[in-house]
């Protein structure tokens, strides 16, 4: 249960990255990822990372 | 210490030269209004004769979704606002901005105005600015916001000096907002459609009522959308006005399907420069409109009219950047005996005794100084002035895209676009012009003119329209 964020689609803007609750996105290299271990796809609410995404379909399920 | 200028004795009251409209002259300005905005290009269109700006791209993160705007679209031949070629690091950026201050000693402003939000991205803001205040506590610092944050972060904007806070507000009715915002992310959470828009507004008003509280100038932004909120934006801009803004910017939306924004995609079209100037001209009277604004880039370096950012990319900063606050003391020095200069000038323009509704339009290729002094092929963009009988008025800067001179060699078709851009002047002044454009200026009926060259634009321009009016009345 994690979702992944597709580095094409990625803009770099890094707003998922503060707005994740688990701190499980960052940098990684020249891109952003999400460590999967850490994501809980938060949980029965709506996911904040896809919700702030300013393209659409740039995270998605791993 | 610098001396108060002396364009505060310019008489009050009547309309001569730049007293009126957005040239903010000072006579209705309170002075601690105009201790703040005089060296600030975007704030007064006096100081961006000769001051410069420059933007740095440290907050790319965003909390809404606008319909002109496309996250992912980066172009270095684009000038607009959203658009950088190069993200930045808040050290990297406070390390450019001390390259620029270093080389550029017009430097009086920076401004972060995202690429995303400035107050959204607020930490990155937050420790850009504070790195530049320790370094160069002589720089403005000024920001440029959606709103949305707004509200959570005035405080800190007030301890941190940012006396300069540009909202965009684009409506002031949700259901107006909705066709202009799909989404906003607030306090976690995505909101759509009116939902959305209600929540922007609430925060815009209730952000611009704190900043105006706290003595805060603010800068409202407007982009104009024909068919959405064109004629809405006479409400905005009434709105804004008696909440404490200090100036309203109306802006043409830029669109093009090249650009990949909603807007481009679906076929909304810019507004026309006639539909925008019926737009601003009946704002008159309400908030003070801002008319040599230029859309600048979120990375733009340099004087209003230029964008010099192309030479401070991260690639081609020094290692080591002196910094040395006398040279820009001493520029500001000079500055203050150009402006007195210019001010005299002005002073000894008296309004041409004539008949009402005589109207002289006139294109001006300038670089600044307030004088006519560029090459008509060096142009990239003309200053827009009108003389009638109540004196001189700025109405805007218009840019050419294809600058006309290349390395030399006039280019025809750019050429045809110069005169299209200025047909409905009457005189086009420069500091030199070749016979091959000169002649078809004037077929264009564009009366081209070095006469003046290296004058001091608006009296110049005030002695033309007198010599005009005194021709025409000796003809009739």
């Amino acid at each position: 249960m994690a979702f992944k964020i597709v580095a094409s689609q990625c803009s770099a803007c890094g707003a998922c990255e503060f707005e994740c609750p688990n701190a499980a996105i960052a940098m990684k290299g020249d891109n952003f990822a999400i460590a999967a271990a850490k994501c809980t796809e938060c949980e029965g609410e709506e996911p904040r990372c896809i919700g702030v995404c300013p393209v659409e379909k740039t995270i998605i399920k791993a | 210490m610098i001396a108060k200028p002396l364009i505060d004795a310019l008489p009050s009251g009547g309309c001569s030269a730049s007293a009126c409209g957005s040239s903010a002259a000072p006579e209705d300005m309170a002075p601690e209004v105009w201790a703040k905005v005089k060296d600030h290009p975007c704030y007064s269109e006096e100081a961006h004769h000769y001051f410069a700006r420059m933007h740095v791209a440290v907050a790319p993160a965003c909390n809404i979704q606008c319909n002109y705007c496309n996250r992912k679209y980066d172009c270095a031949n684009e000038s607009r606002p959203g658009v950088v070629s190069e993200r930045l690091t808040p050290e990297q950026g406070a390390k450019k901005v001390l390259a620029v201050a270093a080389s550029v000693p017009q430097l009086s402003v920076l401004g972060i105005a995202g690429p995303g939000d400035a107050l959204y991205d607020w930490r990155k803001t937050k420790a850009t600015f504070a790195a530049v205040a320790t370094d160069l506590p002589d720089i403005k610092l000024c920001l440029s916001t959606n709103g949305l944050a707004l509200p959570d972060h005035v405080d800190e904007i007030v301890a941190m000096n940012i006396d300069h806070v540009t909202i965009t507000i684009n409506m002031i009715d949700p259901e107006i907002g909705a066709k202009i915002y799909p989404w906003i992310f607030y306090k976690h959470k995505r909101y759509e459609g009116l939902e959305a828009a209600k929540i922007l507004h609430e925060r815009q008003m209730l952000g611009l009522d704190m900043l105006v509280a706290r003595g805060v100038l603010v800068k409202v932004n407007s982009v104009l959308i024909p068919g959405i909120n064109d004629e809405h934006l006479i409400a905005v801009n009434r709105e804004v006005k008696k909440r404490g803004a200090f100036l309203h910017n109306v802006m043409p939306l830029i669109s093009d399907p090249a650009h990949g924004t909603h807007f481009g995609l679906t076929g909304q079209r810019g507004p026309t420069a006639e539909e925008l100037k019926k737009v601003q001209d009946a704002c008159e009277g309400g908030a003070k409109l801002m008319r040599h604004c230029r859309q600048c880039r979120a990375d733009a370096v340099g004087m209003l009219g230029e964008d010099r950012g192309q030479e401070f990319t991260l690639d081609k900063l020094p290692e080591t950047i002196e910094v040395n606050p006398a040279k820009r003391e001493a520029y500001r020095r000079q500055i203050e005996a150009k402006r007195e200069l210019a001010a005299f000038a002005r002073m000894a323009v008296k309004p041409a005794e004539t008949k009402p509704g005589r109207v002289l339009t006139v294109a001006v290729a300038s670089k600044g100084d307030a004088l006519i002094n560029l090459h008509f092929g060096h142009a990239k963009e003309f200053l827009i002035y009108r003389a009638d009988a109540l004196g001189v008025k700025f109405l805007g800067a218009r840019k050419i895209d294809d600058q006309y001179c290349q390395g030399g060699l006039g280019e025809d078709s750019s050429l045809s676009r110069i005169v299209e851009l200025i047909r409905d002047c009457d005189v086009m002044l420069c500091a030199k012009i070749g016979g091959c454009p000169r002649g078809e200026l004037k077929a264009a009926g564009i009366e081209p003119s070095d006469a003046y060259a290296h004058e001091y634009i608006e009296p110049s321009i005030a002695a033309l329209y007198a010599a005009r009016c005194a021709e025409a009345d000796a003809d009739a």
